[in-house]
């Protein structure tokens, strides 16, 4: 591989182009973009940001949001831990058809999926008919946007571990088996330790995505003020108010939810990785 | 399991941190994209009334988006107490498709149920100096337009039904010279932009056109906002009647327990107060002092309805903007 790469960048003047527009396109489709938000969010001062900010509207919306993510974060983690479980250490009919259904939530548009939610569990939906019946109210209100969220967000804890776990392979559980340990016991002292670091990041991803879901949130959401309206859209309805600087304080909350989203998912691959960059590869590379 | 009940714990504190959730009572309005200020405003000054009448505290909520949007949102299990649109269409609709409304809903407040109302006008430049007076000078040659999309917006049919009304007072019967007219109308817009903002932006921001055709209430807010004679509101002789209607939304004001309150919300948009209020914010209202204080800005003209223009918002829809109606016929013909 080493090789190769040298091979690619013998001449100096390819190299130094090649890195150069890497360079400027991160920068003006990165860089700049992340510096507009703050710098506009602040171009009326601290305090213009800081009353936009504690906006009761936007206190909110920042609760509303935080509250979601703290409900679609455990049930996914429990979800697709389960589901990783089940499709690597066992082998059953329907376990193939059931790892490709996991992806449905990515290859099916985020609006698409809230409509279809809005179909099913609306007032003139399959289900939401026979509920309004009960007076359950789930879309236009926070079960529904907590619905929502999971569903766009259930693969990425699963496919997180489904490859980790199909390569460490079950011998250790095995093990775990014959020296008469417990089911739990196995899962707590050999099958969670070793996959700790997927997981904490399939979390910090799903985190990230439930924080700044817009499209099926938005189709669910009614989008009350003071109730039903999230971080994302937030920003959106302040913009479209002409409240600029508003929606970008708002942005750069969101934004700063994703920088601190980043600094802890380099955190846990640098520790995945730790192994394998200890080992003498290193020397060769 | 700590954190989950740490993070359940967190949320919840900042939902009920709200200082708003103390109120009373409360009540939903939904309504289109651009009256949240409107709101926000007859808001705080409906909450004083009834607190003068009933001495319960009141927090109105809003939610905005399109009109026909929140149409399909309230019929889908939005549990709104009041609907305040910019379209017949979109209420119609509640009782149409949704049965929450009786059919004879614009019957049950004064003035077809709309309290303030508006009309199609042009914004043009600074000292109009394509010297634009009337629709006749809209199908000149050396006059570009911008207006909104009428197959994607309301706004954009108004000003469609506007022009056609001016033809037909023009033209009489002689129904090949209103499609001609029609058909230099349209030719003549340089932009169709899918909303009322984009036009507007189109117009103002990115300097498309000599002139902007929208509600008057827009390009009379426009005109404030920017220095005098920037931009100048011209108001045709004749244009079309906009309404905006309200209503209750009867099966969940049963609901939600909320009927008189959803009435009397909707009542005191016709009181004297509430109108100087709908005025500041450039609508036509129908209280005759409040017309009388602000008969400089809104300016006499001819107003025409739906009925009198297309026999009806079914049949205009229908006829003019449906795929191969009228609409579509005469831009082919360009």
């Amino acid at each position: 591989m080493a090789n190769a790469h040298r091979r690619v960048g013998d001449q100096p003047w390819v190299r130094r182009s090649l890195i150069g527009t890497a360079l400027l396109l991160a920068m003006f489709m990165l860089v700049i973009p992340v510096v507009v938000i703050f710098a506009q969010a602040l171009s009326a001062g601290w305090s213009t940001f800081a009353d936009n900010v504690t906006d009761q509207y936007t206190l909110h919306a920042i609760g509303l949001t935080l509250f979601v993510a703290a409900l679609t974060v455990p049930l996914n983690l429990v979800f697709g831990t389960a589901l990783a479980w089940s499709v690597t250490r066992f082998h059953f009919p329907g376990r193939k058809l059931l790892i490709t259904l996991i992806d449905i939530p990515f290859a099916v548009s985020p609006v698409i999926a809230g409509l279809l939610y809005l179909l099913l569990y609306g007032r003139n939906g399959w289900l939401g008919g026979w509920l309004a019946n009960y007076d359950v109210q789930l879309m236009f209100s926070w079960p529904g946007i907590v619905m929502v969220t999971v569903f766009v967000t259930c693969p990425f804890v699963a496919r997180e571990l489904i490859p980790l776990m199909q390569q460490q392979g079950s011998e250790e559980e095995e093990a775990g088996v014959v020296l008469g340990a417990s089911g739990w016991r196995i899962f707590r002292k050999i099958t969670l330790p070793n996959i700790k670091w997927a997981l904490i990041y399939g979390v910090v991803l799903t985190n990230a995505r439930a924080v700044g879901e817009f499209g099926a949130v938005s189709v669910v959401s009614g989008n009350v003020r003071g109730e039903t309206n999230t971080l994302p859209l937030h920003v959106e309805l302040l913009y479209q108010d002409y409240n600029v600087v508003g929606a970008f304080a708002s942005a750069s909350l969101l934004a700063a939810i994703a920088m601190l989203t980043l600094v802890v998912k380099a955190f846990v691959e640098w520790r995945q990785s730790r192994p394998i960059v200890s080992t003498p590869e290193k020397e060769v590379s | 399991m700590k954190q989950l009940f740490k993070g359940f714990a967190l949320g919840a504190a900042l939902l009920s941190a709200q200082p708003a959730l103390a109120a009373d009572r409360e009540l939903l309005n939904t309504s289109y994209d651009i009256a949240r200020e409107l709101f926000a405003a007859y808001n705080v000054e409906f909450g004083k009334h009834w607190q003068e009448k009933t001495g319960e505290t009141l927090e109105v909520k809003q939610s905005h988006a399109g009109s026909s949007r929140q149409a399909q949102a309230i019929i889908q299990g939005l549990r709104a107490d009041v609907a305040t649109f910019n379209q017949v269409t979109d209420i119609d609709i509640l009782h149409a498709r949704g049965g929450l409304i009786p059919e004879n809903w614009a019957e049950r407040l004064p003035n077809n149920s709309s309290p303030y109302y508006s009309t199609m006008a042009f914004l043009v430049r600074k000292d109009n100096p394509k010297n634009i007076q009337n629709w006749d000078d809209l199908v000149r040659e050396d006059v570009a337009l911008v207006m909104p999309n009428p197959k994607t917006s309301g706004n954009g049919r108004y000003t469609y039904l506007a022009a056609l009304g001016y033809a037909q007072d023009e033209f009489g019967d002689d129904q090949a010279s209103i499609d001609e007219f029609l058909s230099a109308f349209l030719g003549q817009v340089r932009v169709f932009d899918s909303g009322g903002r984009g036009a507007t932006t189109t117009f103002i921001e990115r300097g498309i056109g000599d002139a902007l055709l929208t509600f008057e209430s827009e390009v009379l807010n426009l005109a404030d906002r920017f220095e005098d004679g920037e931009y100048l509101v011209i108001t045709p002789s004749v244009s079309f009647l906009a309404e905006f209607p309200v209503t209750w939304i009867d099966d969940y004001v049963k609901q939600n327990d909320t009927e008189a309150l959803a009435k009397e919300y909707l009542t005191h948009l016709y009181s004297e107060d509430s109108q100087r209020l709908l005025a500041g914010f450039n609508y036509r209202v129908h209280n005759e002092t409040v017309k009388q204080e602000n008969k400089d800005r809104f300016r006499d003209l001819k107003l025409k309805s739906i009925d009198d223009i297309a026999g009806g918002w079914e049949k205009a829809m229908a006829d003019h903007f449906a795929s191969g109606g009228k609409l579509d016929q005469l831009q082919r013909r360009r």
